[in-house]
């Protein structure tokens, strides 16, 4: 039995509340946000934080799967944020 | 429920208690760095003014809290399997946060988003001196 094995459970448990209040906090900036740029911000803040949810959860788990769905989620939030930002500004996503 | 997988986990990577030891103290500490990263990120996010400094809390500080904790997931799976993606995890978050992040400001720019502040943007100069 590891010494500290009682003491990372705790700390994965508490990092995992402490990213998703964080994810709720920026849900604020998603509402109140001036502009629509703001609200890109904050929505690709949550796509990081998921990320980090999706670690934590692989630490809390044990399996290492989730390692992987963290890293398909980095990409469908980076994806999605490029897509954001073009159409804000071109008006269309994908051009000839 | 962690206890037992790390117990399995120990006895199938190491045999001494040491090894487990040293993971765990690593994997704690490289979490407490990432969840204060992850918290000034989203403390800027929310305090700051307008959506350049936002932008700079954010795709800055969150990105180094979330390379952080990938790399207390590095450090827990040992350095086989799951912790290669999570080697491949950080390689990508730091390509691809700047990029996201010069094309939300590249956006704000073109809708004229402007500073609060006295800040301008320089002056489009025919001769790029500085």
């Amino acid at each position: 039995m590891s010494a500290l094995a009682g003491v990372l459970d705790a700390v994965v448990t508490g990092a995992l509340v402490l990213a998703s209040v964080l994810t709720l906090l920026c849900g604020y900036r998603i509402v109140t946000g001036p502009t629509v740029p703001d609200r890109v911000v904050a929505l690709d803040t949550i796509g990081t934080n998921v990320v980090a949810i999706g670690v934590l959860v692989a630490l809390s788990t044990g399996r290492g799967l989730f390692v992987t769905v963290a890293l398909v989620l980095a990409i469908i939030g980076f994806i999605s944020t490029v897509a954001v930002a073009r159409y804000v500004i071109e008006g269309d996503i994908i051009q000839q | 429920m962690i206890d037992t997988l790390l117990t399995t986990a120990g006895a199938e990577t190491a045999s001494t208690g040491t090894l487990a030891l040293v993971r765990n103290a690593v994997t704690i500490a490289l979490l407490l760095v990432g969840c204060f990263f992850l918290t000034i990120g989203t403390i800027g996010l929310l305090r700051f003014p307008d959506v350049y400094n936002r932008l700079h809390a954010t795709s800055k500080a969150t990105t180094l809290g979330a390379a952080s904790v990938f790399l207390a997931g590095f450090a827990h799976f040992g350095p086989q399997g799951a912790a290669l993606t999570a080697l491949i995890g950080i390689v990508f978050l730091f390509v691809t946060a700047p990029t996201g992040a010069h094309m939300i400001s590249r956006s704000a720019q073109r809708m004229g988003v402007e500073f609060v502040g006295v800040a301008e943007w320089p002056e489009q100069e025919p001769e790029e001196s500085e």
